[in-house]
């Protein structure tokens, strides 16, 4: 009996010690960045890069003053103003004051502590959640933060990113660390391919409209499959920053050969011996066959349609070519709310979405202001005319994104079919700057957020992809870009 | 933040249950920048009148009862998750809150801004607010090392349970960024091995 009860927990070890040896993309990273654990505490985390704007950093700055302390690793810690700047004349004083004002704070922040700054005008200012990636700044296996919620964007290179507040960007200016609770593990799996004509816009904005905004709280995320694996570096990033929108830490998905054909040459990345270092270590990140997570969803790809967002939240996404819920297709406990979203769009609960007018559109964004998504735009509205009712606000991400426009001529056919581009900026995403959707008005957006208000006071907006927001940009109602 | 290590106090009784954080600070004084300032408007509702003349008959406008230790009945600091409670609290002077029981958020919220909430048990609480009516000169003894805390009146003892990183920073008088400072040589340390 003695030899049988040994026998058995041995195996009960093994089998402990297998689920214990498989590990998860973010179980590899996490480890290997905890510094100490503080017992029956946080961990205390080793950052690798730290991202900085304008709005979440000033009480920061002023805190280590306070302190008299200096930024203890300032080469890690990049800043660039994106949310206050104007989209127009960027080489003259901006004209709101409260908008100067932190622009100049986070000058002055950057020059007193010793800090690199992509500052109005600088060849790579634009938002920090693109020039990071295009500047070879994020890497796979890094530890990656910024006083953000869009910085899951960063874990499409397969890494561990995640937006802070105030008080934890000043921990990590003063150490490079932070203390964090160790997050759970979900991983999303998209089997199968995505139909032509849908985006990764899409195939985010039906993840969230199934998990709803809360739906993944309190995890890290994983996302996995063949539909995963064969999207672009820019469309992983588009899947990654919406992340937050279902209430994710982050996202992050596993880097390979796609990751590295991106970096490599990239001003930031590693160069020679390094890379084949780097490249040697990021092998050996992904996801070990038979790692537990502590949650695990699958969907098919292939069902998905090119989708668009009816309501004032992102969760509240629906095919373009189908109908706004009824009333009593939605659960009880959401009616209230639903009620409040539909009178706010002045929207009829089960009507149908696809030919109501719209009056705006937005191409740009952390979400879909990359070149990949102006060439989206371009290719759909070449040879069309933009609907001349339609008022369109086309920002790049960055100014490297527009000099890429430039190059590929993407500028002569946006201007041929009477679109103009602005310059670079978070611009009418949260609208802090001059870009604001009047109150009533419609606006098509490939941005994250469609909050009551987040376009400007009273902004009706409908969240969707480059393709989706280009057919409209060409119509002037809701138009399933197929249809044309 | 201060250390804290033993605080003897006289009380201030607040006998009502469930007090949540929009009472502790009203939602209309969040919109400062910085930390400070928010002990004026301490129990803002309850304090002031319309006109912001005091309320003669609330506790902290009676000049009876005073100390850096606030007694609440229990569930106290419930409601919103906003900070700005435990800023107000820890500027208006207060170093102990005392009560049955916390809300979750508010306590973590509380010990990292200096303020130690004591759990103490449904009796302890009773007799404590029965000794402050009797003698409002009643102290409290905390002391955070042995993680005890008496009734001065009575003599009763009590211990209290406290998450040891936080007793750890409270003691030392550490926030968050002073731990991390603290751990410098591991940071270094992990650099290299890096
Ligand atoms: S583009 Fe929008 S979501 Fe992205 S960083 Fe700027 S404001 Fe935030």
């Amino acid at each position: 009996m003695k030899d049988i009860k040994q026998l058995r927990s041995k195996k009960q070890q093994i089998i402990n010690y297998i689920i214990m040896t498989k590990r998860t993309l973010f179980d590899k990273i996490w480890d290997a960045h905890v510094v100490t654990a503080v017992p029956n505490g946080p961990t205390q985390l080793y950052i690798d890069r730290h991202y900085c704007h304008e709005v979440t950093s000033p009480q920061a700055f002023d805190g280590l003053r306070k302190r008299g302390l200096k930024v203890f690793r300032p080469e890690k810690t990049t800043l660039s103003p994106d949310h206050n700047i104007p989209t127009l004349l960027q080489n003259q004083p901006i004209k709101d004051l409260i908008s100067k004002h932190q622009v100049d704070t986070l000058t002055r922040n950057a020059n007193e502590f010793g800090l690199t700054m992509y500052g109005l005008g600088h060849s790579k200012n634009g938002i920090i959640h693109v020039i990071g990636p295009e500047n070879g700044l994020t890497l796979p296996g890094m530890t990656i933060v910024c006083g953000d919620s869009h910085t899951s964007t960063h874990g499409a290179f397969g890494s561990i990113a995640f937006g802070i507040g105030t008080s934890e960007v000043e921990m990590v200016l003063a150490s490079q660390c932070i203390l964090q609770p160790r997050p759970k593990t979900m991983r999303i799996t998209f089997n199968g391919k995505l139909k032509s004509g849908v985006t990764a816009k899409d195939l985010a904005l039906y993840m969230i409209s199934q998990l709803t905004t809360g739906g993944a709280t309190g995890y890290f995320v994983e996302y996995a499959g063949e539909a995963i694996r064969a999207l672009s570096m820019e469309e992983r990033m588009t899947v990654c920053n919406l992340s937050i929108e279902m209430g994710a830490r982050g996202g992050m998905i596993a880097p390979d050969e796609t990751t590295y054909d991106y970096i490599i040459g990239r001003e930031f990345a590693p160069k020679d011996e390094a890379w084949d270092n780097a490249l040697a270590y990021w092998k050996t990140l992904p996801t070990d066959e038979g790692a537990v997570f502590d949650r695990e969803i699958t969907f098919d790809a292939s069902a998905i349609e090119p989708m668009i967002t009816y309501g004032t939240n992102p969760g509240m996404g629906i095919p373009i070519h189908s109908s706004i819920p009824k009333l009593e297709d939605i659960d009880p406990a959401g009616r209230i709310s639903f009620e409040k979203a539909m009178t706010y769009m002045g929207f009829t609960p089960g009507e149908k979405i696809e030919g109501k007018s719209i009056d705006y559109v937005f191409l740009g964004s952390c979400t879909n202001g990359r070149i990949e998504d102006f060439r989206v735009f371009a290719s759909f509205v070449k040879g069309r005319k933009k609907a001349e009712h339609v008022i369109a606000w086309l920002v790049p991400g960055s100014w490297a994104v527009e000099k890429q426009i430039r190059a590929e001529g993407l500028d002569k056919i946006l201007e041929e079919a009477g679109f103009a581009l602005r310059q670079p900026g978070c611009s009418a995403c949260l609208a802090m700057n001059d870009d604001k959707v009047p109150a009533g008005k419609y606006a098509v957006s490939t941005s994250n957020r469609n909050f009551e208000g987040r376009q400007g006071p009273g902004a009706r907006t409908l969240l969707s992809g480059p393709l989706v927001a280009a057919a409209a940009a060409i119509t002037g109602k809701i138009t399933d870009p197929k249809n044309i | 933040m201060e250390k804290f290590q033993t605080l003897t106090s006289t009380c201030v009784p607040l006998p009502i249950e469930n007090v949540d954080t929009d009472q502790i600070i009203p939602a209309r004084f969040l919109k400062a920048t910085t930390r400070e300032g928010f002990g004026a408007n301490l129990f803002a509702d309850w304090r002031y009148d319309k006109s912001g003349q005091p309320i003669s008959n609330f506790v902290l406008n009676n000049p009876i009862y005073s100390g850096q230790a606030l007694i609440a009945g229990k569930n106290f600091g419930s409601g919103s998750s906003r900070e700005h409670a435990a800023w107000a609290l820890a500027g208006y002077g207060f170093k102990v809150v005392v009560s049955s029981f916390f809300a979750d958020i508010f306590k973590g919220n509380a010990l990292n801004n200096g303020v130690l909430p004591v759990v103490v048990s449904d009796v302890f609480l009773l007799e404590l607010f029965a000794a402050i009516q009797v003698d409002p000169t009643t102290t409290i003894t905390v002391n955070l090392e042995l993680q005890t805390i008496s009734n001065n009146a009575s003599g009763v003892v009590e211990t209290f349970e406290i998450n040891p990183y936080k007793k750890e920073c409270l003691l030392h008088g550490l926030d968050d960024i002073d731990y991390l400072l603290s751990k410098k040589d591991a940071i270094e340390a992990w650099e290299k091995a890096h």
